[in-house]
């Protein structure tokens, strides 16, 4: 139990959030006498709150990044026009029509990013600029009314469901055999990381709760699967939600720009004293959350089954709450993908939760716009107390534990190419 | 001789780690110009710090007696009502706002909140006459230059009806003509019954103005010389800033030194905002294979100016000269271009330029060069952890893990990872700008030893250092720089501290 608080204390951060989200999903569980994790209910939550999830994507590196993009709610609903139109205006075959307009949403950004990274406009007035430009375009656009009678195809990006497979089991077997594989992949992926750090002698929770952290997780993932199978089985958006989580995921923690992203946000001098092209990478960083925020405008439009003058409008109140709900700093370098798509969740279960309680939508603002103050306070709470007594005292200690002995002889290969070390002498641990 | 207006007895201010101040005492006479001399970071502005109230009463130790009364201020709104005014080296004018509007700012002319400007501006004439500043007090301050801001913050001074005018490093800013009219100004004032104690590294502007001069170093008051009794000559300033036994350690070192690897010529650059201003004035240097090369200078000479705008051009709007690296002359215009020909940099301000303090050990060290840890699509972390494993243990890093966060380290371990950092990116010149800077006895050693060692394995090594102690125990040759001029080069041999601090001090243009 000691090693639980303490593991508990250490990642407050990391948990905290985890922890409201449960709290909440078991609050209006009660409040709403089971209704919320009905399987319709579930299926609905992730069709509603799938475009403010992966412009949370988006909006979260942006705040790694020290940015900040205020027109992703007009730039949704103008590719959504720009896609609607092209597809019945112009007979454009829909797939074209996607793709275009996904090129389209990342030139968007593109110009974003020119005016950022290369002409060192904050990017605070070039997004509000955008704002105001794309919802004036898409009304010019959409000649101000709404433009439906949109392909089935396309429609099904938004409300489609993965096709049925199999026998029939009452289940949505397609969708059980993703959730199978998908706990298969985590906890291989787990273990595997596990062990790596313990062979560099990291610190890892302690088994037992290693394996209780990954029987939750895999228990939430298999319900959720579930609930989704006696449904309608996994929603397209999901998929590629899903999909969109895993791949920025692996882009913000293992390639290079995701490390010259957190590079740039924690200290912008020191990257580029290091070499990094701070404006490349402000630039790419922009250009991605217009290519997002074009993705969800196809999204929002598919599910709508319309282009709509009034789509999107404050999307990107939601993805920017959802980005420091979850744990991203305001003054960058801090906020993880997961994190965002935590607060997203955060905010939808809440809307969801309230509306089926009968709270109107005013109180709604009102209720989420505390939510976001409080959770933010909390977050800057509980840095300052982490930081607490801070100064000389805050130092680690000076304690040198040595690599593990199995590693010794890699690090020892290693140490001969790195240059600078040929001359010093071979063994200096000994203090 | 008149009375003394302040006295400053056995001052002893201590920071976490470091005694700044221990028993100073500061004796400064009615009227009087009255010089403080000493090495950046003897404890000059430190003690100034005190006197103003920004280290309030009851964090030093000793008594300060202004005007015969024991004062105990707490902020520098009370050493200000006292009499007491100090101007930083860093002007605190407000850019947008007028002459009159920065004069009055926190001390405005007003009756029930609202101000009467006309009071003011009338005001601000006459204080700006007093100056010898002929603008209209409407002008907004950023169109005047660097040398008239000064004044207007001696007017703004006056405005406050001060006795006693602090300047930190009045002129280091100014050019000639305007550094004359301000010595002239303090002369002016000195006749009005108006004291000043000044900062300066100018000995020659300290030795024609001063009637008095104190000299501190590593904290301490070593003399008080009296310049109206004569026989106080640069020289004499000199032997009491600097004359300290070589007291550091350094670890044994025989050079093995090559053929010239690194040089400059005729090396010139504009400031970044003034493109017309030289902060390096055509210099000329080289660094030989093996060598370990001194940059002294004192504080505004141009020492991390130089540094930067060879790293890529870091520093300055405009560059002129050549740069010619193992024999190929090249045109470095960024930071990735400097590292990729073989260039580190490692900057005097770990905190702001040097680390992400949001980072652990590993991913400090990679950051520089990140690009040899690529496999297929991702950073290779297995390998990532080996190098920072293996720069922990052959440098010395002392903390529990690679994954360990660097704003958690001392200064010596943090220097170290930044050491490594560069390190890694194969260089064949290292540029370390004040390396030793805020590290302990101990770390300072064994960064010597790594510096000898990377200039055993062939590297050219570039030291730019406050301390001349410990240029002299470390570089095979010396630069001096003096106002963006290389002044004389120096053989180990023939320099001392008193020869360096000649050119140190030098009016170079």
């Amino acid at each position: 139990m000691n090693g639980l608080l303490s593991m508990l204390r250490g990642n407050v951060r990391q948990y905290g959030m985890i922890i409201a989200l449960a709290a909440i999903v078991i609050l209006f569980q009660i409040t709403t006498d089971g209704v919320l994790l009905k399987p319709i209910n579930v299926s609905n939550l992730v069709v509603q709150n799938a475009q403010i999830l992966i412009l949370a994507i988006g909006m979260v590196i942006v705040i790694v990044a020290r940015h900040i993009d205020l027109s992703v709610g007009s730039v949704a609903a103008f590719v959504g026009a720009v896609c609607a139109i092209l597809m019945t205006k112009h007979d454009v075959p829909w797939f074209l029509a996607v793709v275009l307009c996904l090129v389209l949403g990342a030139v968007i950004g593109a110009w974003h990013g020119f005016w950022v990274a290369y002409v060192g406009i904050p990017a605070f007035i070039v997004t509000l600029s955008s704002m105001l430009l794309f919802r004036g375009l898409t009304l010019v656009v959409l000649e101000g009314a709404t433009v439906g009678g949109l392909p089935e195809d396309f429609k099904k990006i938004g409300n489609g469901f993965l096709p049925e497979v199999g026998p029939d089991t009452g289940l949505h077997n397609l969708t059980m055999i993703i959730a199978v594989l998908v706990i298969a992949a985590l906890v291989f992926l787990e273990f595997r990381k596990r062990a790596a750090a313990k062979k560099y002698n990291f610190e890892v929770l302690p088994f037992g709760l290693f394996v209780l952290k990954l029987a939750v997780l895999g228990v939430v993932i298999f319900y959720f699967s579930y609930l989704l199978a006696q449904a309608r089985g996994l929603p397209i958006v999901g998929l590629i939600l899903f999909a969109l989580i895993a791949i920025y995921t692996f882009i913000m923690n293992r390639t290079v720009f995701g490390r010259h992203v957190y590079a740039v946000g924690g200290n912008v001098e020191a990257a580029t004293m290091s070499g990094v092209n701070t404006k490349r990478t402000d630039f790419l960083v922009m250009t991605n959350m217009g290519l997002l925020a074009g993705l969800a405008g196809l999204v929002t439009t598919a599910r709508l089954t319309a282009a709509n003058p009034k789509a999107g409008v404050n999307f990107e109140l939601d993805a920017i709450a959802a980005s420091f709900i979850g744990g991203a700093a305001v003054t960058g370098g801090v906020g993880t993908v997961v994190g965002a798509i935590i607060g997203g969740l955060v905010m939808g279960v809440l809307n969801n939760g309230m509306s089926l309680n009968g709270v109107s939508i005013d109180w709604q603002q009102a209720i989420k716009g505390l939510v976001l103050l409080f959770a933010v306070a909390f977050d800057v709470w509980n840095k300052k107390r982490t930081a607490g007594g801070g100064g000389a005292g805050a130092e680690a200690s000076e304690s040198t534990a040595p690599p593990p002995d199995e590693l010794a002889d890699e690090i020892a290969a290693m140490e001969r190419d790195l240059p600078g070390t040929e001359a010093l002498p071979p063994d200096r641990t000994t203090t | 001789m008149a009375q003394p207006i302040l006295e400053m007895r056995d001052i002893t201010k201590k920071f976490p780690g470091v005694t700044a101040l221990s028993d100073v005492n500061l004796v400064v006479h009615r009227s009087e110009i009255h010089a403080i001399c000493g090495e950046n970071g003897a404890g000059k502005s430190t003690l100034m710090k005190v006197l103003s109230g920004v280290h309030p009463h009851g964090s030093y130790e000793g008594e300060i007696v202004f005007e015969g009364n024991t004062v105990e201020f707490s902020n520098i709104r009370q050493s200000e009502a006292a009499g007491i005014v100090i101007i930083h080296q860093e002007l605190a004018l407000i850019p947008e706002l007028s002459i009159a509007e920065n004069i009055f700012l926190g001390n405005e002319t007003a009756s029930g909140g609202v101000i009467n400007w006309d009071e003011a501006n009338h005001r601000a004439i006459e204080l700006l006459a007093r100056v010898g500043l002929r603008e209209n007090p409407l002008t907004p301050v950023k169109h005047l230059g660097i040398g008239k801001q000064q004044l207007v913050e001696i007017a703004k001074a006056l405005s406050k009806e001060v006795k006693l005018l602090i300047l930190d490093e009045p002129t280091a800013a100014l050019n000639d003509d305007d550094s004359q009219h301000l010595l002239d100004l303090l002369k002016g004032l000195q006749g009005r019954g108006i004291t000043s104690i000044m900062i300066s590294h100018k000995l020659n502007e300290i030795a024609r103005v001063a009637d008095q001069i104190t000299i501190i170093r590593d904290g301490k008051t070593i003399e008080t010389l009296d310049v109206t009794a004569g026989d106080v000559d640069e020289d004499r300033i000199i032997r009491g800033m600097v004359g300290r036994d070589l007291e550091h350690r350094f670890p044994d070192h025989t050079p093995d030194i090559g053929g010239v690897m690194f040089e400059i010529r005729d090396w010139t650059v504009m400031h970044p905002l003034d493109h017309h201003r030289e902060v390096i004035r055509k210099a000329n240097l080289n660094v030989r294979a093996g060598e370990i090369v001194g940059i002294a200078g004192l504080m505004g000479a141009g020492r991390t100016e130089l540094a930067r705008s060879i790293f890529g051009r870091s520093y300055g709007s405009r560059n002129e000269g050549t740069l010619i690296l193992n024999g190929k002359e090249l045109t470095l215009s960024t930071v990735t271009a400097a590292i990729e020909a073989g260039i580190a940099y490692v900057s005097e301000d770990r905190k702001g330029l040097g680390l992400n303090l949001l980072d652990d050990i590993k991913t400090s060290i990679s950051s520089a060069a990140l690009g040899k840890l690529v496999k297929g699509l991702t950073v290779d972390e297995r390998k990532e952890v080996l190098v920072a494993e293996g720069y922990r243990k052959s440098l010395n890093i002392k903390a529990p893990s690679v994954t360990v966060g660097v704003s958690k380290l001392s200064g010596g371990n943090q220097q170290k990872v930044v050491l490594s950092k560069w390190m890694y990116t194969d260089p064949q010149l290292l540029i370390l700008d004040e390396p030793t800077r805020g590290i302990d006895v101990g770390a300072k050693f064994e960064i010597y030893g790594i510096i000898q060692e990377l200039a055993r394995t062939g590297r050219g090594v570039l030291v730019i250092s406050s301390e001349l102690p410990e240029l002299l125990g470390l570089c095979d040759r010396i630069y001096t720089l003096a106002e963006g001029v290389v002044t004389r080069e120096f053989d180990r041999s023939e320099a001392t501290q008193e020869s360096l601090m000649r050119y140190m001090t030098v009016d170079a243009r």
